[in-house]
């Protein structure tokens, strides 16, 4: 039953959008967009975050409805309004943020509203374990129909999403960044299950970041940028520059605008951290205008250091040395009373107050620390140090005013950053400070961490992009499930040398 | 495709929440025998009368929380009930009334078949839950505020039926409704259809579904608007079913009646481990959760608590019941 259906379609393209318009509140995320799906192809779709890429795909699959122009499927306009008409009419979609419901087992998330009914009308569950079976045993996923999804890594999670979406046997599959969350060798089973999807005349929208997956998976590809259409090539004729040069609109000529400035004295030392079960006898220090870079891979623990040092869950083991003495730090505030800053991982989760406005998320920090008249806060100093701090940042808002949801990943990594810079830190830990931003706003932040080493601020970023953190720190320390496994100088380190000591 | 990935097989988990619930009924019983004998030289469990008085006791609002309980899995909350329990059960007895009682509230509509009275109660609980989940549904506004609107509007309209007056005298056949054990098998056939629909249909799975993740479940293709009606709609009509039975027994109907339902009925649920964050619960669960709060009640009025006492300790059992399940939700994330 896996094998009806998809790729029936003999024409040249399956999939057509026509100058496809969206507007969103002071937004016009799509200006007359195009694309061209050919059947049994792998069309990439690329652009900066905010292009219109994911807004596109959420048109497609009935989540938006556009303003204007045309879908066509098969030839045939396409009305769709909500996303069981994208799922009748043949289109299926791995969503960007993962769309399963925890609690249910695999199988019931795989086969929710497809559910096969026995003789009384009810639901068999047996059938429905063995439809999942076989469904996992064509695409050589090993899991168990029977697990709750809740219990799953995000990366079985991901392999989840990918079994539903197949397992609707339509004739278009829209995959959004489906390998942010998996591991290289999830990746290339998902590319061996995309040729195989290919094989079978099945049209594959895919949409990344990442240049390396485009050359290697995709026919063609199509750039959009700040909403509007760039063009499309085949993969072939083309290069990565020229791939970012579109992307971008200009030339990036300095990727990581690393400056050479003159290192002080240590500032933050850390001797023997431990947090039993978590990591052990960690020991560095950074010096004033040093950027150290940590490096590992996923699970080494690097995120769980920095929280630690910034009293977030600290450790109970080892000293923290700031200027030479000893400092207990128990809870955040204690951090920032010692001049530390800290980006977290992840920006949406712990970052932003994401329903507040710019200048309320920039505020948060500095109100903590004084700012207060008579019981309320002093509103026109901070508001003008807000002001000034996201011009100098060069946030691009409409309006200070505006939600932060509503901003780019990019933007609001900025006003993270200048939320921390008005605390005037001297210790500023940034974990993954460019993840999911776009390769514009990406260098303009790499800038603002060498500025503010040149000023003489300690620099602690962990990053798990290679280029990135060679390019950026003067020092690297590498990390391997929960040990410092070596650290390497700019000089002497390479790629070859940071993976040998993050997989030992 | 010749890529073969291993990926690790997660530990398949037994369904261990109800046997955990079980276990506490189990507990508490044991508490309750202990002291029996100590305070009042007698067993607790060992007595059928008490036993019975305890389910029948707590089966009417065990009906409310069958509904309530779906709502709940689905994410939401229905403070509703019990003013739909008022409501319906003086509709439905104000056209049960015995053939030629003369102070009757529509005396041209005396000694109707029992039929015509149960129908119109259950519809009237069926358009307040409509109501409630069109609202929930379609203006966004959150589950408690519109089940509240629902809670006052409906008690008030209770009220205005008969200008608070009670209604009484209903015919034979509708005093029979809720004559005898007959509430506690009326909830018995209400459970099982339930954990049927709950466990083996579309319905049940998009309950959950919705609870889980609104989102995943709209990009499955669910119409979660639609199913949001459904289930308040069901919970409304349940009501309705507990606003007969309840007024069927005490052979009359008044506008205060089923007052504070609601609250027990979310707390036979919490108690029986559906998680108020939605995505999680059984019915089964709400059963044990409804005899141990049943438990609680005899067990106090057993060892002659002061009724007053009763109420401050059910405040906080409830509270206890979710601070169990928020230590669950962390105990797992932990794991994981």
């Amino acid at each position: 039953m896996l094998d009806q259906a998809a790729g029936r379609y003999q024409g040249e393209y399956i999939l057509e959008v026509d100058h496809i318009v969206k507007e969103f509140p002071g937004v016009k995320a799509l200006d007359g967009v195009e694309l061209r799906l050919r059947p049994g192809s792998v069309h990439a779709l690329m652009g900066e975050n905010g292009a219109g890429k994911s807004t596109l795909m959420k048109i497609i699959a009935g989540v938006y409805t556009p303003d204007g122009g045309e879908v066509r499927f098969a030839g045939q306009p396409l009305a769709i309004k909500t996303p069981l008409d994208a799922l009748n009419s043949g289109i299926a979609m791995i969503h960007q943020e993962l769309n399963l419901m925890n609690w249910m087992t695999v199988a019931e998330n795989i086969w929710i509203r497809r559910e096969p009914k026995n003789r009384l009308g009810l639901i068999a569950h047996r059938k429905m374990r063995e439809m999942t079976a076989d469904l996992f045993a064509r695409l050589n996923i090993r899991l168990d129909p029977d697990a709750q999804v809740s219990e799953l890594t995000v990366a079985q999670k991901q392999m989840v999403e990918i079994a539903r979406a197949v397992s609707y046997n339509s004739d278009v599959l829209i995959m959004d960044e489906p390998t942010s969350a998996i591991t290289e060798n999830e990746v290339e089973h998902l590319f061996a299950i995309i040729r195989d999807l290919k094989a079978r005349g099945i049209g594959i929208v895919y949409i990344t970041h990442k240049m390396n997956e485009l050359f290697e998976i995709a026919d063609e590809f199509t750039v959009f940028r700040d909403g509007k259409y760039v063009g499309t090539h085949a993969s072939k004729d083309v290069t990565r520059d020229d791939i970012i040069r579109m992307m971008v609109g200009r030339e990036i000529t300095e990727m990581f605008p690393k400056v050479e400035c003159p290192i002080g004295e240590t500032v933050l030392e850390v001797r023997n951290l431990t947090l039993p079960g978590v990591f052990q006898e960690v020991s560095f220090s950074v010096r004033s205008g040093e950027i150290l870079g940590i490096a590992g891979l996923v699970g080494s623990k690097r995120s769980n250091v920095a929280e630690a040092i910034f009293g977030v869950h600290p450790a109970p083991f080892g000293d923290v040395l700031i200027d030479g003495r000893n400092v207990q730090i128990t809870c955040p505030s204690d951090a920032m009373r010692h001049g530390m800053a800290f980006l977290t991982e992840d920006r949406k989760e712990t970052g932003c107050f994401l329903i507040l406005n710019c200048l309320e998320n920039i505020q948060s920090a500095l109100i903590t620390q004084g700012h207060v008249k008579r019981g309320f806060i002093d509103q026109k100093s901070v508001t003008a140090k807000a002001e000034e701090m996201a011009r100098l940042l060069r946030v691009k808002t409409p309006d200070l005013l505006e939600k932060v949801e509503n901003l780019s990943g990019g933007n609001q990594q900025k006003l993270l950053i200048a939320r921390w810079l008005l605390t005037n830190p001297r210790i500023l830990i940034l974990d993954e400070p460019t993840r999911g931003i776009d390769v514009g706003a990406k260098s303009e932040i790499h800038r603002l961490i060498t500025n503010l080493a040149v000023q003489g601020v300690a620099v602690v970023m962990i990053s798990s992009e290679m280029p990135e953190v060679l390019g950026m720190s003067d020092r690297i320390m590498v990390m391997h499930e929960g040990r410092v496994s070596g650290f390497l100088d700019r000089a002497e380190a390479d790629q070859v040398k940071i993976m040998s000591l993050a997989a030992q | 495709m010749t890529d073969a990935i291993v990926t690790a097989t997660p530990r398949r988990r037994a369904s261990v929440s109800e046997l955990n619930i079980l276990l506490v009924l189990v507990a508490i019983c044991a508490v309750f025998e202990m002291l029996g004998w100590i305070t009042q030289g007698q067993s607790f469990l060992m007595n059928w009368q008490r036993l019975s008085i305890m389910i029948l006791q707590v089966s009417v609002v065990g009906i409310i929380a069958i509904g309530v309980t779906q709502v709940i899995i689905s994410g939401g909350i229905d403070l509703s009930s019990g003013s739909i329990v008022g409501a319906t059960a003086m509709i439905a007895m104000s056209l049960a009334q015995a053939s030629g009682y003369e102070r009757a509230v529509y005396p041209a509509l005396t000694g109707l078949p029992v039929l015509i009275p149960v129908a119109v109660g259950l519809l009237a609980g069926l358009i307040a839950g409509t109501i409630n989940g069109a609202l929930i549904a379609y203006t966004k506004i959150p589950p408690f505020i519109a089940t509240l609107g629902m809670m006052v509007t409906a008690r008030g309209f209770a009220k205005w039926y008969t200008k608070g007056q009670p209604i009484s005298f209903p015919s034979d056949a509708y005093a029979w409704i809720g004559k005898g054990m007959h509430p506690v098998m009326i909830f018995i056939i209400v459970a099982a259809i339930f954990y049927v629909v709950l466990k083996y249909t579309r319905y049940g799975k998009f309950t959950y579904a919705i609870g889980a993740n609104p989102q995943a479940a709209r990009v499955s293709g669910i119409n979660v608007e639609k199913q949001l009606v459904k289930i308040y709609a069901v919970a409304g009509l349940l009501s309705a079913l507990a606003g007969i039975v309840v007024s069927s027994r005490g052979l009359t109907a008044q506008a205060g009646m089923g007052t504070m339902y609601e609250l027990d009925a979310i707390a036979m649920a919490v108690i029986g481990g559906v998680s108020l964050t939605g995505g999680r619960g059984t019915i089964l669960g709400t059963c044990i959760g409804m005899v141990i709060f049943g438990v609680i009640i005899s067990g106090f009025t057993f060892l002659r608590l002061d009724a007053y006492y009763q109420e401050m300790i059910k405040g906080v059992i409830i509270v206890a019941a979710v601070v169990a399940d928020v230590y669950r939700q962390k105990k797992r994330s932990k794991k994981a």
